[in-house]
């Protein structure tokens, strides 16, 4: 079973679970379809300079040839590369696309023929207006050809367990909180894992802010962890709000950061 | 509360490691063959990863292991539950001559339909053309103006010609109609998501064409020659573009889901399998069409007299018919396995 939750496709499996992926967006989509259109029109140009060649034993088998050579790789490009590659064209992976089944199923081929064949609709009346309309409107992004075949496009998120050694690095290591174990028991008690997430994130696109906003974000944050918690001076005394965050984060996930 | 995610992630990695893995495998290979304890292992594998997502949204909201557990739950789940739809061999001979003639036959009422409209377009082309033969410029598009001169004319034309106008076109000709036809069949196919009503607009126009062509011929007493004609590949070729339209239908009957309670994505799933064996099976035809039309409709007396032209297009359609008919049924070579 599957619904859709803002940007992202929801699945609940049947045993109980559930997990989500992300939309992607008509424009996104729309990038990633010019890009195969270019290396659609490229490869039937090279294949027509090398068919060229063939003028020399026969003009009329070139030019069946070229008819033909041209037709397969019109239609053929999309259903070949999502067959084989797992829902993805050139243009797909590029923008970090993905074919998928609408209930998080694998794709079969059927399906990819019927997408692909529907694009004689969604092409209409130019550069897929209907397709795009249909996209804008419909809830899981479908276009046409993705509503008859049962498939949606999804964004791929890359699969690699998050690098939390980042967050110390090149820093001051040392915890002042470390000394009272019993309130840092209580703050990972007391703390919710949104909370602890943000906190986290922060430090970890620390550097791609802006610096007057990493001081006003910093400095919003150990404001609010402050009026939660109430470690005593001495521990707080002369820390900046971003080691104040750090602190935090230390203490919530001290044992990982080690490791 | 926070869980300990060093405890829980080295706890947990190996599982989530083999579960790649087996994932991966599977996802390379298709046929990769499962025994009953690799099955079982791998949903425990997945079942665990999945109660490990779980226990992270809820106790922790760590981004990165969220979507690294999604992404490999989302996988897992695909596979396990894809099972039963693994890519097996593709056995051309038994699709051709067994799934494709059951699928006609399975989705008759579709292509009854089909053969309505372009009957209605015909009867409809034809008596227009009986009320006004000036129509005929009008009905007919320009792609198709050497039906504009008189039947007479063009049959003294074509009769007298002496040099093979072909010559040295007939592979791209033939090229050209190939993949025209199958252009427009992919059409009929798609236009079934507008409930059906492109799929039977486009079908009753090309039986206006055909209506007011054989109509003009047969009022001209050149009835001999348009059979000899268009029956060599028209009875291939257009059988094959109703097929196109019944696939459209499919669709369309889907969309519109009367007398079913399933809703419109089941339908739709359901239409997915019918409609790629028909489009590949029109599209198998449509080649063969493409080489009759070129290489013999082109060709008429006294090159290749109109006897032998109608009794190739007579058992040729014959063939058609019991092929559709017939192939594939209980007991037979490629029968359904059950």
């Amino acid at each position: 079973m599957s619904d859709r939750n803002y940007d992202r496709l929801v699945i609940r499996t049947p045993e109980g679970f559930t997990f989500s992926m992300l939309l992607a967006g008509p424009i996104t989509r729309f990038l990633a379809w010019l890009i195969d259109m270019t290396i659609v029109v490229g490869i039937i140009f090279i294949a027509m300079v090398l068919l060229n060649y063939l003028v020399f034993v026969s003009e009329d088998l070139t030019g069946a040839v070229s008819i033909l050579v041209t037709f397969i790789i019109w239609f053929g490009y999309g259903i070949v590369l999502e067959w084989y590659c797992q829902g993805k064209t050139v243009g797909k992976r590029i923008f970090k696309l993905r074919v998928v089944d609408e209930h998080g199923l694998q794709l079969t081929f059927g399906q990819i023929v019927v997408r692909n064949l529907m694009r004689g609709v969604d092409c209409l009346p130019l550069l897929y207006l209907v397709g795009g309309s249909a996209c804008v409107l419909s809830r899981r992004s479908q276009r046409l050809g993705d509503l008859a075949a049962g498939t949606v496009v999804v964004r791929t998120v890359d699969t690699s367990l998050p690098d939390l050694a980042a967050v110390s690095a090149g820093a001051d290591k040392y915890n002042s909180f470390s000394k009272y174990p019993h309130i840092e028991a209580r703050l990972r008690q007391k703390i919710s894992p949104a909370e602890a997430r943000i906190a986290l994130q922060a430090l970890l696109r620390r550097d791609s802010l802006d610096p007057d906003r990493r001081v006003e974000l910093f400095s919003e944050l150990a404001g609010h962890f402050r009026t939660m918690l109430d470690f005593p001076s001495e521990a707080t005394d002369g820390l900046s709000d971003e080691k104040y965050i750090r602190n935090v984060v230390d203490t919530l996930f001290r044992s990982q950061l080690k490791a | 509360m926070i869980i300990d995610l060093e405890k829980f992630i080295a706890q947990e990695r190996p599982t989530w490691d083999e579960l790649e893995q087996m994932t991966d495998m599977i996802e390379a290979e298709p046929g990769w063959p499962l025994d009953l304890k690799e099955a079982r292992r791998l949903h425990y594998l997945y079942e665990r990863a999945a109660a490990a997502l779980t226990r992270i949204n809820t106790f922790s909201s760590d981004p990165e292991i969220t979507r690294y557990l999604e992404a490999l739950v989302a996988r897992a789940y695909g596979v396990i539950h894809s099972l039963d739809r693994r890519r097996t061999r593709f056995a051309p001979l038994k699709w051709f001559f067994g799934t494709f003639p059951r699928t006609f036959r399975k989705h008759f009422a579709a292509f009854i339909l089909s053969c309505a409209a372009i009957l209605a377009g015909t009867a409809f082309g034809g008596a227009m053309f009986l009320i006004d033969s000036d129509s005929k410029e009008t009905l007919i598009p320009a792609m198709f103006a050497h039906t504009y001169q008189s039947p007479s004319e063009r049959v003294a034309q074509e009769e007298a010609r002496d040099e093979d106008r072909m010559a040295g076109q007939k592979n791209t000709f033939a090229s050209m109609l190939m993949a025209n036809n199958i252009r427009v069949s992919m059409l009929a196919l798609a236009l079934g998501l507008t409930f059906g009503i492109g799929t039977l607009t486009m079908l009753f126009y090309n039986g206006v064409i055909l209506g007011v062509i054989v109509v003009d011929y047969i009022a001209d007493g050149q009835g001999v020659f348009l059979t000899g004609w268009l029956l060599p590949h028209g009875s291939v070729e257009i059988p094959a573009i109703l097929l196109a339209a019944q696939a459209g239908f499919i669709v369309s009957s889907a969309m519109i889901g009367y007398g079913t309670r399933d809703c419109l994505k089941a339908r739709m799933r359901r239409a997915v399998s019918p409609v790629t064996t028909l489009i590949f099976g029109v599209a198998i035809l449509l080649v063969w069409a493409g080489i009759i039309e070129s290489f013999l409709s082109q060709y008429h007396h006294p090159v290749i007299p109109y006897s032998l032209k109608i009794a190739f297009g007579a058992v040729q359609l014959t063939l058609l018919a019991l092929f559709l008919g017939l192939s594939g049924r209980p007991g037979g070579r490629f029968a359904e396995d059950r």
